[in-house]
């Protein structure tokens, strides 16, 4: 017996949903996000167990050394990395960039990054993220932001890190952060939330979600400045569903051996005796700059509020 | 569910990556004693196991760079009663269609799966599905990137299908495959149903 197979087609259902959107980052977790300029790379990515791709058109650390504004990348360098692998394909567009986003979806990307890695396009608004039928993952530095991405539509959140440094302490500040304040919130009194709410700058409805859940209601991953498997496997520890890693993997001095590397290291986060394993022999990694030696106005988890 | 779960062995939950803790929670919800399983010797005394959603490139290759490839064949080879969701279901099928390079799956039910079979993620959807095994009502079910079987073989038993026909769960001797995630709704009668086979199996009991 066999069935016809007519592929692509969807039945009658119901599509862009919030459970299928907050749904695709669910099957995500535990897995690693490895950012990809060109189809070439995204196929090493996915060879080396990349559970999804993030296309984009400069990798943080060039973006940082090239200055310049940085946008959504060319639609013909997307449609490249969408046909070159079959794992989810992600793309960042502007903040704010509603019209970016617009063309994302068409191009049939699976995860839109509404990123402040690119050059912001509106300071004030954030796109209105309900209007997609595609979903959305968003930065965030803390647990009030993360919230008002939530209130905009986002179905996934990444702590937001310094990206294309390499160094990991604003990834981990920012992870513990996050984790910090749900862990404040369920242990406060219904009474309680309502100035909680005004403090974080969050529609009170999430807050007491989150209070009676003690959890965020999408899947949190982390980013910026992961470099190492020992970095990737810390961000686990600290209570991370899953890494993003941007620069760290195509910048270092061995990428498919790395990347390998940081996916096993993500599943086995715990287990010091696997992570020593595949820590050994990868080469160099990224250069990488301290944060601490970056004025300000380069800070890019700066951007977006 | 009776007393005689709690003492039962445990039913594991392939944790390599994807959604684990969902089906983690929902077994004990039911009352089973679920553990996580990343190595081989922790499949050394489950009665059942759960593959989870996920990304099936990713399972296959730490499945196979871990050693958990060969002793969940050798396992399913045995008789362990086995339930797939969406990437579980690829993991279970003998043949994939629109793998990645060199990807392979546990094997075990008789069955083309195609990966990715609805398009992208804007295509990802919730419908309601006809189960006859399950009885009224209807499941709800969430496809999400979902593969679809291509073909079945004549050892497997399709459970489902859509509307135009694509069959979307199957079992065959003590496996149970769906496109679908039942752990990411609040219907769990194909939990309950993996759980009855745990129990009548009795695998290592």
């Amino acid at each position: 017996m066999s069935t016809s197979a007519s592929s692509g087609s969807t039945p009658s259902g119901e599509v862009g949903s919030n459970r299928v959107k907050r749904g695709l980052a669910e099957m995500l977790k535990g897995g690693v996000i490895m950012d990809v300029v060109t189809a070439d790379q995204a196929k090493l990515a996915e060879d080396a167990g990349a559970v999804a791709v993030m296309a984009l058109e400069r990798v943080p650390a060039d973006i940082r050394s090239q200055g310049g504004v940085a946008r959504m990348s060319d639609p013909d360098l997307i449609d490249g990395i969408v046909s070159a692998v079959s794992i989810p394909v992600m793309a960042k567009a502007r903040i704010g960039h509603f019209v970016e986003a617009q063309i994302l979806q068409e191009l049939g990307v699976d995860y839109i990054d509404e990123s402040e890695v690119l050059s912001p396009a509106d300071y004030v608004n954030h796109i209105d993220k309900w209007k997609f039928t595609v979903p959305f993952v968003c930065g965030a530095t803390n647990l009030g932001e993360a919230l008002r991405r939530i209130n905009e539509g986002a179905a996934m959140i990444r702590s937001k890190g310094e990206a294309g440094t390499g160094d990991v302490s604003e990834a981990t500040k920012h992870i513990r952060k996050i984790k910090s304040e749900v862990a404040a919130l369920s242990s406060m009194s219904k009474d309680e939330l309502y100035v909680a709410a005004k403090e974080l700058q969050a529609p009170y409805d999430i807050v007491v979600e989150i209070a009676e859940t003690g959890t965020l209601p999408v899947v949190l991953f982390t980013a910026g400045g992961v470099a190492t498997p020992a970095d990737a496997a810390m961000m686990m520890q600290l209570g991370a569903d899953g890494v993003f890693v941007g620069s760290g993997i195509f910048k270092s001095g061995d990428p498919a051996k790395r990347a390998a590397a940081v996916v096993k290291a993500t599943t086995f986060y715990d287990d010091p005796a696997v992570l020593a394993e595949v820590s050994r022999g990868l080469g160099e990694a990224m250069v990488g700059i301290n944060v601490a030696d970056l004025a300000a106005p380069h800070r890019l988890a700066e951007r977006g509020w | 569910m009776a007393g005689s779960d709690t003492i039962a062995p445990p039913v594991g939950v392939l944790a390599l990556q994807g959604d684990f803790r969902e089906h983690l929670r929902v077994l004990t919800m039911l009352g089973a004693r679920a553990v996580s399983v990343r190595r081989p010797e922790e499949l050394d005394d489950v009665s059942g196991l759960v593959i989870p959603g996920g990304e099936s490139s990713v399972m296959d290759k730490l499945s196979r760079s871990f050693g958990m490839a060969e002793p969940v064949r050798a396992a399913i080879d045995e008789g362990l009663p086995v339930y797939g969701t969406c990437a579980g279901l690829i993991m279970l099928a003998d043949r994939i269609v629109d793998g990645i390079p060199g990807q392979r799956s546990f094997g075990g039910i008789d069955i083309a799966v195609r990966r990715n079979a609805f398009g992208p993620q804007t295509a990802s959807f919730e419908v309601d599905l006809d189960v006859p095994v399950l009885g009224d009502p209807p499941l709800h079910a969430v496809f999400i990137r979902a593969p679809v079987v291509d073909s079945l073989g004549r050892e497997a038993t399709p459970l489902s299908a859509l509307d135009d026909g694509r069959v979307v769960a199957v079992e065959q001797g003590n496996l149970i495959g769906t496109s679908f995630h039942p752990e990411m709704t609040n219907d769990y009668r194909f939990h309950r149903y993996f759980l009855d086979r745990v129990r009548r199996v009795a695998f290592r009991g």
